[in-house]
This record gives C-alpha cells, structure tokens and sequence, in this order.
C-alpha cells in the first residue's frame, strides 16, 4: 500500500463528509442520490461478504470461512452483541482450521 | 470538552463507551489484516486517524489483500464513504453552532455510529452533546484498536486465528442495519450474487464495482414513500 493511496483516500472520505455536514449542509441535496447513496453500503458490503467467504483470487472456496460466516449470521440475526458476533465467527473458523 | 460536564453527558459516555468497546475489536483485526495486506504500522494508523470510516478502511484493505487493483480498492472505498455526505446533512444543524474549526473537526466525526447516536435526540442542545461524547470517544476507540491491531499483526499469521474470516463476519454485523428496507435487501442481494458470479471473469476487485450498481435500486422511491408523497394521484 503506498502513501498516496492512503491519503487520496483520506482525502476523498473527508471531502464527502465535509460535503455534506459543512458545504451543501440544510441546503438540497436531490433525494434521489441520498437514496441511492444510503443503499451503497447494502449493496457493496454484500458484495464484499460473498468475495471474503466464498472466493479465493477467482476461483471459488468453500472452506472454514464459510462455516465463520454462518455463525455471524446466525449471531446478528438473533441480535447478540458485536463482540459477540466476531468472537463466535472468528473462533469458529479458527477452531475448524484446529481440528479438521 | 465541556460537552463532557453537560447535565446528561453520563448517559452518552456510558453508551459510547459500549459502542467503543466494539470498535477497539473491530479496528484491531482492521489493524492486523491491514499490516498483513502489506500496508505498515505507520500507514495503517494514519488511515484510521484521516480515512476514519471503517467500512471504507476495511473494504480497501479486504479488495488489496485478495490480490485487487489499486484502482477498484481505492474506488470501493470511496463508494462506501458516500453515505457519510447525507448523514452530513442530517448533522449540520448540530455542527452549526460551532466556529468554523469545530465544524471542521466534527465533520470527520460524521460517521454511522455518531449519527445514530445523535438521531435518538430531540434536543439541539443534547443533540450537541451527543455528537461530541460519541465523537470523542468513538474515535479514540478505533484509533487505539488500530495500533494494537497493527502492532500485534507484525508478528501473528492471521489465519492461524481465524481472522481471515473477521472481514466477512464485521461487515455481517455492519450490514445489519442495512438490511430493513426491501430496497436494502435488494441492492444486498444483488450485490452478493454479483460479486460472487463475475468472480472467475473479472480482474479481482472489479466485481466489488459492479456489486455497487445495486444503489439504483435507490432511483425508483421505495413504496412506503410514494403512499406519501403522490396524495392518491395514480
């Protein structure tokens, strides 16, 4: 990773705070987009899920990660803790990397 | 920090520190899977302290580690920081009060948590107080995870821990929220579906991009609002 990556990036994510808190602020900002901007992360964290559990590069992996996952999720659904959701996907997956 | 002597600045602290225990896990595996992705200690501080929304920070460092173009991290990470422009929106009355330095500082701080936080309140004054305890403490949390995180993970193999599901499993906690819409569903959905599909037939990290595509579900208005807004017009 090379400091201008890390800065461009800072760079941007502040710029886009700074647009809406400070610049646009109680002015308009077209419904449309806020709505489109608040289904990003719905959209690209899913996305970011799917590749972190089931690819490896551009093949496809089903391993302990996936067994992980399922834990998280079962864990966010019934509303536990975020500790709780990491420690238990985490440990899962460690735990089957262990013993299988 | 007078906001830190306000008649209900325990409340805030006690519930910020709660959130903030989570964020000292979240940005010490962000911290280790940052080092082991190839970024230093030095930098994987620096961007917790000037990036400083986690999704992003994550995202960026989840597309390098799998062997992604720098071009699809960057542009991921800046896709997701995104909805900090509308929460802004929502925050500007509490940071207008303030002199010019303070809206500047606060607006770093504009970030889920805060906003979610502030959103509970009424009040403009406790409204204020609000933004500024969870502010503080959110981001004194994810900094001091950071470094421990990136610190410890100068010297561990983090699958030997399971962390390489820690990716996965944050975002499953953080998409949570997300997900209450029908829109949102959708757009999760076809992110998933598009991410996973194109996987084999695209450059890593570009099938991340196309996932994104899933905010035009946000183009038509979602049911609940049009029921408002048309006044019985067809």
């Amino acid at each position: 990773m090379s400091w201008t990556f890390v800065l461009a990036l800072a760079a941007c994510a502040y710029g886009l705070k700074l647009l809406g808190a400070v610049i646009i602020g109680q002015r308009e900002m077209p419904l449309v987009v806020q709505r489109c901007l608040l289904l990003i992360p719905a959209a690209l964290l899913a996305g970011l899920i799917a590749k972190d559990t089931f690819t490896t590069g551009q093949h496809y992996a089903i391993d302990a990660r996936a067994a992980g996952l399922a834990v998280a999720v079962l864990a966010t659904w019934r509303k536990l803790p975020f500790v709780v959701v990491i420690v238990a996907g985490v440990g899962t997956t460690a735990l089957i990397r262990v013993f299988v | 920090m007078h906001h830190f002597r306000a008649p209900d600045a325990r409340r805030f602290i006690s519930a910020s520190l709660m959130i903030g225990i989570a964020f000292v896990i979240f940005g010490a595996s962000f911290g280790v899977l940052s080092v082991s992705a190839g970024a230093s200690v030095a930098q994987t501080c620096a961007m917790s302290l000037l990036v400083f929304t986690g999704a992003s920070q994550m995202s960026a460092v989840s597309v390098l580690a799998s062997g992604g173009t720098v071009a699809s991290a960057f542009g991921g990470a800046v896709l997701l920081s995104g909805r900090n422009a509308v929460y802004g929106l929502a925050m500007s009355p509490v940071l207008k009060q303030g002199s010019l330095a303070s809206r500047l500082l606060g607006a770093q701080w504009v970030i889920d948590e805060t906003t979610a936080v502030v959103s509970a309140e009424t009040d403009p004054a406790t409204r204020r107080t609000a933004f500024w305890i969870s502010g503080a403490i959110l981001y004194a949390s994810w900094n001091i995870g950071t470094l421990l995180g990136a610190l410890v993970g100068s010297s561990i193999n983090p699958s030997d821990f399971g962390l390489d599901s820690a990716f996965p499993v944050m975002f499953t906690a953080m998409i949570a929220p997300h997900l209450r819409t029908s829109t949102g569903r959708k757009a999760a959905l076809f992110g998933a579906v598009a991410a996973v599909a194109l996987a084999p037939f695209m450059p890593i990290g570009l099938p991340i991009l196309v996932s994104a595509l899933g905010m035009l579900f946000g183009i038509s208005p979602a049911s609940g609002e049009q029921t408002v807004t048309t006044d019985g017009a067809p």
